[in-house]
């Protein structure tokens, strides 16, 4: 299973004074069983790029490949690649609309024209991985918590079974507590099941804490995409992107510039206090 | 008596069946004291349902308590009369920038405060002129407010409050919203306008890096105060704050992990360069 | 999709027609509608094109932004002029298979075509210049009268200045909606008229809960606001004429009586003389 993109251009409004370069020359590949994160600010063209990832847009120039196939060709499932390809929006909840959590989480299977039991079996093994409790399932999803509620809707985009789950910000304004329970959530959902996620995220220690692979969206194009560590030792640059390494990394350089022979690399709580210890301990 | 003092308010959330039999009671504030001084710059956290945005309604006399009395400047609160007093004294700034902003063109929605109440016309355009300098907003004043940025927008919201000339802003999870961008920059017009202004300013948030620079911080839990103190007092505190389910700024957690592990690091340790002076100096 | 809807925009910038008080140019917008529909000839036509003319250079705003206005009606036009070519009755010009193209049905359908365009461009032109709050305010204020007879004018007036202000939100929510349930294998293009019908349901649902939230989110802020109806509430833009408002006034009378002048001299001295030249 393999999405590649080459060379994908995206412009708004083209040809009139609203004329936008959304995303530029962008050259991916996403693999098998990746965890990546990708970040950037407001209008960097994060949002505009995942779009393009399930062929919610379709890219001005260049070409998308699923598994080997150009999705823009003519008689390409398109369908078929929106369940292949699950893609999480920004308050997911919002778009929650049936009577019961069962019927909603439904709904996506459903189109797919799948039989009784295999909806009902995908509904239930989309609940188990969101780790939704059970005897909520016949609740109205307008009476669930704020929480339960994302919970429920992301299991919603589950159910299609996808093979790359993308993810835009699922945490945002949630509380601390559950921010870290979405994020486990999907961390260990992407263990047991193997498949590739990617996350959008403007937390740069929720990234540095979860993902192999980390693509830095500035400007409509591709700064950085590179492993956390890699790409963190470019904070400064990193900054006039009007983005921020995690406050670990600042520590660690701040520690490296007062002349200790300290690694930078460390991106994590933990890894710092193993590095400071080694040294002060 | 402080700007803002609760003595031992309740609130309870009451849910009634069609027969208007009670069904359901939620208690949200349990028997809450504080006592706010006039300028200090307030953090109030907690997780979602703790009580912190039922305390910050009070304040601006959206609810009423159940139980007890809260006074803002020296108004009680529950008193019918006193309504429209306390919301001049006491402004509130929303989680959802798009839902707080009426007008369609900035300075419009800065002057619907002190057009409700009642101003001369003269003096409202001083107001908006004030306020939206004072949250750098003022270049964008004939802008529709759909094409501003999450932070522009609670900055508007907050200079909407400002020209209502309140002596108390409440900003309940105004950064809830927004991106790294937009919190710094809300964050800081709030410390500019308790600097310069004077303003009381009382933020509620769940992000941990928002509270360090405040003057006191409340944290509640269950419809209680459960702990306060200054940010260094309170951050001290890492594995109580855990047990309430907050998060610990990454660096105050290092140095709590370090000083666990047997290094002499003082507690509530909050900004890094702190963390490399007490490292540094050993 | 739905980005690109320019109706009922504002568009901020500075001209003589944006400094207008907007009781001129709600009155300017009336007097223009009743002189499209009063114009049915060549020299009405010319005063409401040069009165037209003269706004639109006036109010600075790009005539492209005004006619992309015009592109969501395109087909409306279409679907209405040829209507009106084929099916007027009148003296046949020439004939297309079944269909008869006549005199009268060429001039409907070139008078149909210019009011549309007219009328959209011109009314277009009082909501480009005017903030939706001036134009409640304008229309609160000319209304105002209506109080007497206990219309809640304010009340009115409020409502409408904030389903403006919402309305890009919610067609962007939708946009937003629409996209989520696409991602969940919604198919939109297909299907017959019940299906397509249903399938709004999953829009809907989400969309009117969204507008609920905000509506209460937004009475809150309101109240946090000290708004407490239109009783004793004073005015930052309170509405006062200026000398150029009068002129504005004197322009709209004058214009009217332009446009009625030009449908007398047709008329009466040179109507005889066009229709005697067709038909000789």
């Amino acid at each position: 299973m393999s999405l590649i993109l080459d060379k994908v251009s995206y412009i708004y409004s083209p040809g009139n004074a609203y004329e936008t370069v959304a995303i530029d020359n962008v050259s991916l590949r996403i693999r098998d069983n990746e965890f990546i994160g990708i970040i950037g600010h407001t209008g960097s063209g994060k949002s505009t790029l995942i779009q393009h990832m399930n062929g919610l847009l379709a890219p001005t120039s260049g070409d998308i490949y699923f598994n080997g196939k150009d999705i823009s060709e003519k008689g390409f499932n398109k369908q078929e690649l929106r369940s292949k390809v699950g893609m999480v929006f920004q308050y997911p909840e919002h778009q929650l609309f049936e009577a019961t959590v069962f019927e909603d989480i439904a709904f996506g299977p459903s189109n797919l024209g799948l039989s009784k039991e295999e909806i009902d079996d995908r509904v239930y093994e989309a609940l188990k991985l969101v780790e939704f409790p059970e005897d909520l399932i016949s609740a109205s999803p307008f009476d669930l918590s704020g929480g339960q509620k994302r919970r429920a809707a992301i299991a919603g985009v589950l159910a299609m079974k996808p093979e790359i789950l993308i993810l835009d910000e699922p945490t945002a304004g949630l509380d601390p507590k559950g921010r870290d329970d979405i994020l486990d959530m999907i961390n260990n959902m992407h263990k047991s099941t193997g498949n590739t996620v990617v996350l959008v995220s403007h937390s740069m220690e929720d990234i540095a804490r979860l993902v192999d692979r980390i693509i830095v969206m500035n400007k409509g194009k591709v700064a950085y995409d590179d492993t956390p560590k890699e790409v963190y030792k470019n904070y400064k640059e990193l900054e006039q992107m009007g983005l921020r390494a995690p406050q670990i990394t600042y520590l660690m350089h701040d520690l490296k510039n007062l002349g200790y022979d300290v690694s930078t690399d460390a991106t994590t709580v933990d890894e710092a206090s193993a590095e400071i210890l080694r040294l002060f301990g | 008596m402080g700007i803002v003092k609760a003595d031992n308010i309740s609130y309870q959330y009451i849910r009634r069946d069609e027969d208007d039999n009670i069904e359901d009671i939620n208690v949200a504030l349990d028997g809450v004291s504080l006592d706010v001084k006039q300028g200090q710059f307030i953090c109030v956290l907690g997780h979602n349902g703790s009580g912190k945005s039922t305390f910050a309604k009070h304040i601006n006399a959206l609810l009423t308590p159940s139980d007890g009395t809260l006074f803002v400047d020296g108004i009680d609160i529950s008193k019918e009369e006193s309504v429209m007093d306390v919301r001049q004294r006491a402004g509130m700034v929303f989680q959802n920038p798009d839902n707080q902003i009426i007008a369609s063109i900035v300075e419009e929605d800065v002057g619907f405060g002190p057009e409700n109440m009642g101003v001369p016309t003269d003096e409202i355009w001083q107001r908006v002129i004030r306020s939206l300098k004072a949250v750098g907003m003022w270049e964008y004043r004939d802008h529709s407010p759909n094409k501003l940025s999450g932070g522009q927008k609670q900055r508007v919201a907050i200079a909407g409050v400002m020209a209502m000339e309140p002596k108390c802003i409440v900003a309940d999870e105004p950064t809830a919203m927004l991106d790294p961008i937009g919190r710094g920059e809300v964050i800081d017009a709030l410390h500019q306008l308790n600097r310069e202004k004077g303003v009381t300013i009382i933020l509620i948030t769940h992000y941990m890096e928002e509270v360090v620079d405040a003057d006191k911080v409340f944290v509640m839990h269950k419809g209680k105060v459960a702990l306060e103190g200054t940010p260094k007092e309170v951050f001290s505190r890492v594995d109580e704050l855990r047990a309430l389910q907050l998060d610990v700024p990454q660096i105050t957690l290092l140095a709590h992990k370090l000083k666990e592990a047997g290094l002499d690091i003082p507690d509530g340790v909050l900004s890094r360069e702190e963390l490399t002076n007490v490292l540094n100096s050993r | 999709m739905f980005r690109e809807l320019t109706i009922g925009q504002y568009y901020p910038i500075d001209s003589v027609i944006h400094r207008l008080d907007p009781r001129v140019k709600l009155m300017g917008a009336m007097v223009f509608i009743v002189t499209v529909f009063l114009a049915d000839n060549i020299f009405s036509i010319v005063v409401v094109t040069g009165f037209l003319i003269t706004a639109i250079l006036l109010c600075k705003v790009p005539l492209s932004f005004m006619v992309k206005g015009l592109r969501p009606i395109v087909m409306l036009l279409i679907v209405a002029g040829i209507f009106n070519l084929f099916l007027t009755p009148g003296n046949v010009l020439f004939e297309i298979w079944i269909f008869h193209i006549t005199d009268v049905g060429i001039k409907n359908c070139i008078f149909m075509i210019i009011r549309m365009v007219y009328l959209i461009v011109g009314t277009s032109i009082m909501t480009l210049t005017t903030t939706p709050n001036q134009l409640t305010d304008g229309l609160e204020k000319s209304l105002g009268f209506l109080n007497k007879i206990r219309i809640p004018v304010h009340e009115i007036a409020m409502m409408m200045s904030i389903a403006l202000r919402f309305t890009p939100i919610l067609v962007e929510e939708t946009d937003k909606i629409m996209k989520a349930q696409m991602a969940r294998g919604m198919d939109f293009e297909s299907g017959n008229l019940f299906k397509r019908a249903k399938n709004m349901v999953p829009i809907l649902v989400p969309l009117f809960v969204s507008a609920f939230r905000r509506a209460n989110d937004l009475a809150l802020a309101m109240e946090a606001r000290c708004y407490n109806g239109g009783d004793g509430r004073t005015k930052m833009k309170p509405l006062k004429y200026k000398p150029d408002d009068r002129t504005g006034y004197l322009v709209e009378a004058l214009f009217l009586l332009l446009t009625i002048v030009a449908n007398v001299i047709y008329n009466h001295y040179l109507g005889g003389l066009f229709s005697n030249m067709i038909n000789q």
